[in-house]
């Protein structure tokens, strides 16, 4: 397997992007595609681990020397297979995962690592050009019909596998397009939309069956569908976004990500929205949050015609090395710069916003700043302290809000009785993603709290198997095993 | 009667014996009673090779056979005799209590008389009891002779014969089936009309003593055989001590279950007219629980009363290496392939001395691996032995110094009064018979038979359904099978592996996986079928036996299999061959009703034997078992239970004989899984299903190179190469030996299962029985035909076996682990190493190895603090042996600094060591490797080297691939390895399977001594590898004077294995230290040796087992790697360690990050955890702690449905012994180092050796004075290092015999002379001493003509001259790396593995010249241009000597020859130059010569 030079003969490519001047002109994804003879060697650069640690930090499970081999060996067809074995949706986390894998990868210990994730991406878009991705419906049907509520990538996954079990699959989705965060969420440049239409044609062959514009727990009691179907499984995501409750914060221009990431979303899609207008262009723009989601607000805000964009980040500015707690295999807090970041945002670290200013209208106008520091209390926890002195006032019409959700919604759960954790999540456990109420189970973020795609799909797989023993007795339903590596 | 009872994991069965032997006669007749006093004077002198009690004075056995003495009878016996040869005589071994002695006389009278025969008298044979030893005198038989004679006057001789063979053979199975309680003392030693045998348990010089009669100058004989027995362990008894009737042995038959198998068979079809009805009152013929030599004997014994002659009988049982020698005759051929149709070789190391009274002679097993030199004076005797210079012999006496051949027989006429030659004496056997008609008219050859048809298998399940079903993953058809159908070669991997038995798994297992290879160690060699092919073979005869009494073309009509892995096409023909009337081949399904389960495969079984049986009845003499359609309905039998229970059933319904069974089954993908097919008695297996999976691969366009029939070849030669590896493991030469061998042992099933299916094989703590692994079947079946498939999932798991998936089989290290071990030791965090270790240590609890299935119990809490400190502790711990070479500069040194800061041991491996790593740097660090290994290569094995050595390590075996060598490709020889390892850069580097000078137990004993001699301070350790029986070996080794004794566990890690060793050889530690423990304790030797462990220990609580189960030392070696760094990557075979360890490439050299800390860091967290597990249970001391059994028990509750049948009581057996019988190493063991004439020597040498002046001393030498040489050259190495003394400074001049390894490890300075001639092993480890043997004065004969040194001359030679005036024996120069030798002729495989100096043959040169030979030129006088038949192996460029530079150097070193040793072969070459020049041939390997080329090329570009 792999060429077992081949980490010596060839270095690091990944794909290249498209100049920042002519990518910000318009929404769309803007990387370059390489040769296949490139890909081959990125392939080759694969040393076929005796522990392949990427495996283990895939939370996935992905069987990544083995299609890393056949991408070297040019055998596509069989990469992309073994590509969906453990990944219903290689072409979300092929351009979305922070790649965890990556980190793990012997090849990181002392070189670059192998680009896991672009071959991820160039096998499944091979594999849908090539007309590879098929609709695989099951052959026999059990008769039981399942509800996944939520059509984020852990409930589209959850629904798949329960599909192929041979249940009868509803996804039911609140908003008007089926995708949840990966379509309102992920701005274009990151992801085009299409790519999501293209897999839901081929759920949609296969039977799954899809409900939008319908919220349960409103449209939908939930007791209601509990008893219509044997199961339900709820993946809602963690939704509820932090706020940053200091003076001003109610003035307009002081906007949530989320909002302000949607309506553009829906405005490339063509969709109406409801709401004023959300609109970058000619302002000063900050971003709080350095995390994902500020990013996708500044690379938003840049194509809209932002006059400035800012990042504040209240965290010290990471290192683009690993920190030496977080050594070799384990996923490492470091410093990310991501397209957005280069394409015109000033970012400032270790920085607190204290007051939102606005004029007497009730607009915007400004914010206050004061520099912070991480010290550790005597019991040797952090604690932040203020810099004395170093307050600071920043002109702004704009503040996008991009600091995280701090759990999920409750309203599914109060009408099920379901226990919750301390963070507002569904207490389910990892064992088999059961509630305390029998029949109704939870995945993806709305179990574990915000996450990564990778783990909402990965949460999805696993549901699936449950749900399915739960509703067999037994289930044949693949589970990735145990392996995954911890966080230190 | 004290005998061992089988105990705990002690089973008596495994004892091994090796031994001394020899012979004296007169050629002419004359008898006296002086032959007895020289023969066991031979024994005397061959001392060294027995061994000892631990009460000091038994032996393990020796004794004495000679003409029956008839005028000392005829005036000692009361009664009258007839005259010489009309009447048997016979000492006979008797229970002492008068009751049941009487009852065995009566049973023997009775029988005589029954057989018509006259019973003259009885004659109590007077002894001397106080000189057996105190074990011996336990066992001690009361002794008395029977005179029996014929039945009238005109019986003939053979018919006599016959009837006291029937009589005695009668009186033992009625002796032997009785219930007395001493009926083992019961035996008789022969019965004969010629001969009389007189042995015991004693030592050689006490047989004449106790022996009373022996000492009676009335007792005269013409001939004496003489033999001492080493036993491996203390427990030895009367009847076992040799010669036989007929022989005695020196050596080991490994091949011995099968054999006695095949000869069980045979009785089905012994018909006599002669015999009659008596034969059936003959059977058994082999009697159970005797050694391997006894059961020879009764076999020889058997053949002659077919009334074939001794020689012939000695052809047929130990054959040449036939099969592969052109320039054999015809009818000997011819002789030899018949007789292989009816009997497999008698496999082993084996030098045989027999006689019958008329003949006697010695004849050589295939591989020459034991010694036998003989020498005929002229006052007309001829003395055999193991060694010569055991009899004194006055140089002007000796008429011929010869040795026996490999595969020959030499042979003395004693009627004649003559020596027959070898050619002779087996030509006229040969030509008996029409042989070579026979063969060429009835041995069908499957290549000859037609092709022509082509059988579909219409309604087979779907490929990928069959698939599943036999458990196939995506790792074997891509790691597997895909690389052989390639290749052709068997693929290899590194690092061990850390994979649960099979037991333990969690995964459906095949049935194979629960067996495990044996391998030879000491007590045998394995052997190297790649080198040395032309002595192995894997062909199989397949068809019905015959009668063995008679001799017919019948005999050898069969059908003949060159590789017995065979293609769907062989098979095809097969099934078709009806054209011949001979042949009946049936099919058999070896399918069962799924749905009845454990029942159904139960009756499945039983089904198939009845319908084998009813075949036979029918006809049929070929029987397929067939696992084709399996179906939703039916499940295929395990191909292995099918065939065995088959073999072994048909056996016990008599009927086995009468055909030969084929597989043909899709369950065979790996080598061990043929291999165990063939050593459950298959002939031939079709893997039909990996001939689909490769074609399916042609049609997947993954195989591209080969078309479809050149994959199936390629596959079916790479497992035939690996079945090859698997016999010479276990030291067997060819498949028909090994064929029904079982050379296997279980680990995880139940008692029940194995004797009813795997009848005699070993299986020692339980397991699952039939049920659960139907249950295994069951599950993948159902897999495989479930009616719903989940769309999207792969079609097949994908393994993990040897890489780690999610998905796959679990293994120690993974991700976590490994990555949890590297954080806890660079960051010195003790929560993360005990995160580690719960990991490892929850894992193994959660059935991942045995040591997880017990816990500590019967606490009794001290304080942490009154447990020893760790820094105490650590210095138990020692790191494995890896080379420098197979792991890179930094990592090696890496692990010597931690080591050494923290006072425990690290390992140099097997690759020799840089001096300047002997010196402690500036900053206080030491490099040098405590221990310093000596493995079969003996790379850079210098005395230097030795001497700087706290501990000399004898790597017997290696846990990854025990019984298998190793080999460092050129391309990773660089030039610092090079010099490390004294060997030409880019030459490559091969590590023999054996040790060249160890075949046996009395050899490794004399390597101690080597050794010991090369350092007296350092400790001698042996290295070996967990498997049934090594306890024995163990204490065979204790016995043979090691220090340390080591067993490692089959997991070890190693730089590059075949997959199959890694995984199907040798077996967990817990059971090897647990067996050696025992063992070792039962014979109270275990108070002379410190036990060491090792093999995949990861925490502290493995090593707190480890040493409850008797370990006092430990060893780490994958553990401390990966705390430097290592992530388990498996490509040490590769040179692409990406992490700087297992690699040469100076790029990825420098991306080694680890330091010593994080050895010392995983140490010391080791040793904590130790010390706080020792203070739970109440130990301050490890010492406290070794063996303490009582504090493990087995785990309370295993719910696992697999692990829950496995016992582990035998390993927390502990033995019953008396009260103070010690645990652990309590004294030293005695060495005899003291004895060497060399200190006598040293002392008259003072001014050379301490003040380089240069002196000339004269000295006698005897065979008992070994490994001279050793001892001057550790005094020069301690004071001088490797420069030693100026040459010449010191010349020692011998006359006499000198013994074993003269010269050993000899250093420059010296010289030393032999007038006389020398043994085995002559400058073994030479390290720049000059060497000189020479034919005396007084001596007439003609040196060339004559042996002068024994077999494996200058072995691992480093540097040095060897100037030897006559011929040497087999493999001379073998793995010489730097020496120059020049000699007068040599034996077989000549300069094998050399890879350096120079050897010049001024004569005859044996088979197989220069195998393996990489390096180092030869230069052969060919005078009868013969040489090039020789000289076959691959690689060698022959030459004429034509280039001035090597003429001026050839005649350089014959000129050197002359001066050292006046050959007039040198002169008379020297006096006609020129002429004689055109007759030399050069040797010149092709390897080397790119090597020069690219050397002189960096050297002219760096100037």
């Amino acid at each position: 397997m792999g060429k077992i030079t081949g980490f010596l003969e060839f270095d690091r490519k990944v794909e290249a992007y498209e100049n920042v001047e002519e990518r910000i002109k318009n929404y769309k994804e803007f990387t370059v595609p390489m040769e296949e003879k490139e890909l081959n060697d990125q392939g080759a650069r694969c040393m076929d681990c005796g522990i392949p640690f990427c495996h283990s930090g895939c939370p996935l499970g992905n069987l990544i020397p083995d299609f890393n081999d056949a991408v070297y060996r040019g055998k596509w067809e069989k990469a992309a297979r073994i590509l969906h074995a453990t990944n219903n949706f290689p072409e979300f986390t092929g351009r979305l995962c922070p790649a965890p894998c990556e980190e793990a990868c012997v090849l990181g210990i002392n070189a670059d690592p192998v680009t896991i994730e672009n071959i991820e991406k160039n096998v499944v878009e091979t594999a849908f050009a090539q007309g590879w991705v098929k609709p695989q419906a099951p052959e026999h049907r059990t008769g039981k019909k399942v509800a996944v509520v939520g059509s984020g990538p852990a409930g589209l996954a959850a629904a798949q596998q329960l599909n192929r079990a041979g249940h009868q699959v509803t996804v039911f989705e609140r908003d008007s397009k089926i995708g949840g965060l990966l379509r309102f969420g992920i701005p274009d440049f990151k992801m085009e939309k299409h790519i999501i239409d293209r897999r839901l044609e081929v759920m949609a062959e296969e039977g799954i069956e899809f409900k939008t514009n319908t919220e349960i727990g409103k449209d939908i009691k939930a007791d209601e569908l509990k008893s219509e179907f044997d199961a339900v499984l709820l993946c809602g995501g963690a939704t509820v976004r932090r706020g940053l409750p200091i003076p001003g914060a109610e003035l307009n221009g002081v906007v949530q990500a989320m909002d302000f990431l949607k309506q553009n979303n829906k405005r490339v899609g063509g969709e109406t929205f409801e709401g004023e207008e959300l609109l970058a262009k000619g302002k000063d723009v900050i971003v709080i949050g350095g995390g994902d989601t500020g990013s996708d607000c500044i690379g938003t805000s840049i194509r809209q015609g932002a006059t400035s964009v800012s990042n504040f980040e209240i965290m010290p500015k990471g290192t683009t090395d690993r920190p030496e707690s977080q050594p070799w295999p384990f996923f490492p807090m470091r410093l990310k710069t991501s397209t957005s970041h280069k394409e015109g945002a000033e970012r400032f670290f270790s920085i607190s916003t204290k007051e939102f200013i606005g004029d007497k209208n009730g607009n915007l106008k400004g914010l206050k700043t004061v520099e912070v520091e991480w010290v550790k209390t005597p019991e040797g926890r952090p604690q932040l302290k203020e810099v004395a002195g170093s307050e600071k006032e920043w002109k702004a019409e704009l503040v996008l809000l991009a600091m995280g959700f701090t759990g999920s919604e409750t309203t599914v759960a109060e009408q099920l009785g379901l226990e919750l954790d301390g963070r507002t999540n569904i207490k389910a456990s990892e064992e088999n993603y059961k509630t305390n109420v029998e029949g109704v189970f939870a995945a993806g973020d709305q179990r574990r709290g915000q996450s990564l795609i990778v783990w909402a799909i990965s949460e999805g797989r696993q549901a699936a198997h449950h749900v399915d023993s739960y509703l067999m007795g037994s289930s044949k339903l693949p589970l990735k095993q145990e392996g995954d590596l911890p966080r230190v | 009667m004290r005998k061992l009872e089988q105990q705990g994991l002690y089973f008596p069965e495994y004892e091994h014996d090796n031994c001394g032997a020899g012979f004296i006669c007169s050629l002419e007749g004359k008898t006296s009673n002086d032959i007895i006093h020289k023969a066991l004077e031979i024994l005397d002198k061959l001392e060294h090779r027995g061994a000892v009690s631990s009460d000091g004075k038994t032996g393990d056995g020796a004794g004495i056979l000679i003409d029956i003495p008839h005028a000392f009878f005829v005036e000692e016996c009361g009664f009258e005799l007839p005259k010489a040869g009309d009447y048997a005589v016979a000492n006979v071994f008797l229970p002492q209590k008068s009751n049941q002695r009487e009852f065995c006389m009566n049973t023997l009278e009775a029988n005589i008389n029954a057989q018509g025969l006259t019973l003259l008298g009885w004659r109590t044979v007077p002894v001397n009891r106080s000189v057996p030893g105190r074990i011996a005198t336990e066992t001690e038989p009361f002794i008395s002779q029977i005179f029996i004679g014929k039945a009238d006057e005109k019986q003939s001789i053979d018919e006599f014969n016959r009837q006291l063979f029937i009589a005695r053979k009668k009186t033992e199975h009625t002796v032997y089936n009785s219930k007395l309680s001493e009926q083992g003392f019961f035996y008789i030693p022969s019965l004969s009309t010629k001969i009389i045998i007189f042995k015991g348990l004693l030592m050689p010089e006490d047989i004449s003593l106790y022996y009373k009669d022996l000492q009676d100058p009335r007792v005269v004989t013409r001939l004496a055989l003489v033999h001492q027995r080493f036993s491996t362990n203390t427990f030895p008894t009367w009847d076992l001590a040799q010669p036989f009737r007929y022989m005695c042995h020196n050596g080991e038959i490994n091949t011995l279950r099968g054999n006695v198998a095949r000869m069980r068979s045979r009785e089905e079809l012994l018909e006599s007219e002669l015999f009659g009805e008596d034969i059936k009152e003959i059977l058994p013929i082999i009697l159970p629980n005797k050694s391997d030599s006894a059961t020879l004997d009764m076999v020889v014994e058997l053949l002659l009363m077919t009334g074939r002659s001794l020689p012939e009988v000695m052809m047929i049982l130990v054959p040449e290496a036939w099969e592969k020698n052109d320039e054999m005759s015809e009818s000997k051929k011819a002789f030899y392939e018949y007789h292989s149709c009816m009997m497999e070789p008698w496999d082993g190391p084996a030098s045989i001395p027999f006689t019958d009274g008329n003949y006697i002679g010695a004849v050589l097993d295939r591989n020459g691996l034991r010694p036998s030199r003989y020498t005929v004076t002229k006052d007309g005797y001829v003395i055999m032995s193991s060694e010569t210079g055991v009899v004194d012999i006055e140089p002007s006496n000796v008429e011929l110094h010869g040795r026996l051949e490999p595969g020959k027989m030499f042979l003395v006429n004693m009627a004649e009064g003559r020596i027959i030659q070898d050619e002779e004496v087996k030509e006229e056997i040969a030509k008996r018979k029409p042989y070579k008609q026979w063969v060429d008219q009835n041995l069908v050859h499957l290549k000859d038979i037609p092709y022509n048809d082509c059988p579909l298998f219409i309604g087979e399940a779907p490929l990928d359904q069959r698939k599943v079903s036999y458990g196939y993953t995506r790792e074997d058809i891509n790691t597997i099978i895909m690389p052989m159908a390639g290749s052709g070669k068997e693929p290899i991997g590194s690092m061990g592996t850390d994979t649960p038995i099979a037991v333990l798994s969690d995964r459906p297992q095949l049935v194979y996986n629960y067996f495990q290879q044996l391998f030879a160690q000491v007590t045998n060699p394995p052997l190297d079928g790649i080198r040395e092919e032309m002595i192995t073979d894997i062909s199989l005869t397949l068809g019905s036996d015959q009668n063995i009494f008679e001799e017919t073309e019948l005999h050898c009509r069969k059908l003949k299999i060159q590789n017995p892995v065979i293609s769907k096409e062989d098979l095809d023909k097969i099934k078709n061959y009806d054209s011949s009337p001979d042949y009946k081949v049936e099919s058999l399904q070896m399918l069962y009703k799924v749905e009845r389960g454990h029942n159904g495969l139960e009756e499945g079984l039983d089904a198939l034997l009845d319908k084998a049986e009813q075949a036979i009845d029918n006809g049929a003499n070929i029987l397929i078992l067939s696992d084709r359609y399996v179906s939703s309905t039916e499940a295929a039998i395990p191909a292995l239970i099918a065939c065995s229970y088959v073999n072994s059933g048909l056996q016990k319904r008599k009927k086995r004989s009468k055909a030969s069974i084929i597989i043909e089954s899709a369950e065979p993908r790996e080598v061990h899984h043929f291999a165990l097919l063939f050593a459950y008695g298959a002939s031939a297996i079709n893997p039909y299903l990996v001939n689909e999976i490769i074609a399916e691969k042609m049609k997947e366009d993954e195989i591209t190179s080969y078309t479809f029939e050149e994959a199936i070849e390629n596959y079916n030669k790479a497992v035939g190469k690996g079945i090859l590896k698997v016999m010479n493991k276990m030291g067997v030469s060819t498949l028909n030996s090994y064929r029904g061998s079982q050379l296997v042992e279980c680990i995880g099933l139940n008692t029940k299962l194995v004797d009813k299916y795997f009848p005699r094989t070993t299986t020692r703590i339980q397991g699952i029985g039939l049920y659960e692994l139907e249950k295994e079947i069951n599950k993948r079946h159902q897999k495989a035909f479930a009616t719903d498939q989940i769309p999207g999932d792969l079609d097949l798991e994908m393994g993990g076996d040897y890489r780690w998936r999610r998905d796959g089989e679990k293994h120690m290290f993974n991700p976590l682990t490994v990555a949890k071990l590297q954080k806890a030791v660079r960051s010195n965090e003790k929560t993360t190493y005990k995160e580690y270790a719960e990991l490892v240590n929850e894992q193994s609890k959660n059935l991942m190895t045995i040591r997880g299935l017990l816990e500590f119990s019967n606490f009794d809490p001290i304080p942490l603090d009154e447990v020893e400190p760790w820094t105490e502790i650590v210095k138990r711990f020692k790191t494995g042996a890896m080379s420098y070479g197979s792991i890179s500069q930094e990592a090696h040194e890496n692990l010597a600094i931690a080591m050494n800061r923290i006072g425990g041991k690290s390992n140099s491996g097997e690759g020799g060591e840089n001096p300047s790593r002997f010196y402690k740097t500036e900053q206080g660090d030491w490099k040098n490797s405590a221990i310093k290994q000596v493995a079969s290569g003996r790379f850079g094995v210098s005395s230097n080297y030795l001497t700087n050595a706290a501990e000399i390590q004898i790597k017997m075996a290696q846990g990854a691939k025990p019984g298998e060598g190793g080999q460092l490709p050129g391309p990773k020889v660089n030039p610092e390895i090079a010099k490390t390892r004294n060997s030409t850069p880019y030459v490559g580097l091969i590590s023999p399977p054996p040790h060249h000078d160890i075949y046996s137990i009395e050899d490794l004993s004399q390597l101690i001594y080597d050794l010991k001699s090369a350092n007296r301070e350092a400790r001698i350790n042996v290295k070996l590898v967990s498997e049934v029986g090594v306890g024995t070996v163990a204490a065979g080794v204790s016995k043979a004077k090691a220090d340390v004794i080591l067993i490692s566990g089959f997991d070890g890690g190693t730089g590059a294995s075949p997959l199959t060793s890694l995984k199907h050889a040798g077996l967990p530690w817990e059971l090897g230290i647990a067996e050696a423990q025992q063992t070792l304790v039962l014979n109270d030797l275990r108070n002379r040796i410190r036990l060491e462990c090792d093999g995949q220990l990861k925490t502290g609580r493995d090593v707190a087992i480890a040493c409850l189960l008797g370990a006092e030392e430990f060893g780490f070696a994958t553990a401390p790697l990966v705390a430097s760094g290592c992530i388990m990557m498996r490509v040490c075979h590769l040179n692409t360690c990406p992490v700087g360890i297992a690699t040469q490439n100076p790029e990825l050299r420098k991306r080694f990050k680890g330091e010593p800390e994080h050895v010392v860091n995983f140490m010391y967290f080791v040793a904590q955890e130790l010390r706080e597990i020792m203070a739970q249970l109440g130990f301050r001391t490890v010492e406290e702690m070794v063996g303490q059994v009582q504090k493990l028990d087995r785990k309370q509750v295993i719910e696992h449905y697999k692990a829950a049948g496995i016992d582990l009581s035998p390993i927390l057996h502990q033995v019953k012994v008396p009260a103070g019988t010690k645990f652990y190493n309590t004294e030293k063991q005695e060495h005899h180092i003291e004895d060497s004439i060399e200190f006598d020597i040293i002392e008259k040498a003072h001014p050379a050796l301490y003040r380089k002046e240069r002196m000339n001393l004269d000295f006698k030498i005897k065979n008992t004075d070994r490994a001279v040489g050793a001892i001057i050259s550790n005094e020069i190495s301690k004071k001088y290092g490797a420069n030693g003394l100026p040459d010449n400074t010191l010349k020692l001049n011998f006359s006499g015999s000198a013994g074993q390894s003269f010269g050993a490890f000899a250093t420059k300075g010296l010289t030393m002379t032999v007038l006389g001639n020398t043994n085995d092993y002559l400058g073994k480890g030479l390290s720049g001493a000059k060497l000189i043997v020479k034919v005396p004065e007084q001596a007439t004969i003609k040196p060339e003509e004559n042996i002068i040194t024994g077999n494996v001359t200058l072995f691992g030679a480093i540097d040095g001259e060897a100037y030897i005036n006559g011929i040497a024996g087999e493999r001379f120069c073998v793995r010489n790396s730097g020496a120059t030798a020049v000699v007068e002729g040599i034996g077989d495989h000549g300069c094998e593995y050399m890879t350096g100096g120079t050897a010049v043959i001024l004569g005859e040169v044996g088979r197989n010249f220069g195998s393996g030979m990489s390096g180092g030129i030869a230069y052969i006088y060919d005078k009868n241009n013969t040489f090039k038949s020789k000289c076959k192996a691959e690689g060698l460029n022959l030459l004429e000597v034509d280039q001035e530079e090597d003429q001026v150097r050839l005649k350089q070193l014959i000129e050197n020859h002359y001066n050292a040793t006046s050959s007039p072969l040198a002169q008379r070459l020297l006096e006609d130059w020129n002429n004689q020049l055109r007759s030399f041939v050069k040797v010149f390997p092709e390897e080397y010569r790119q090597a020069l080329e690219r050397i002189a090329q960096e050297t002219a570009e760096t100037l």
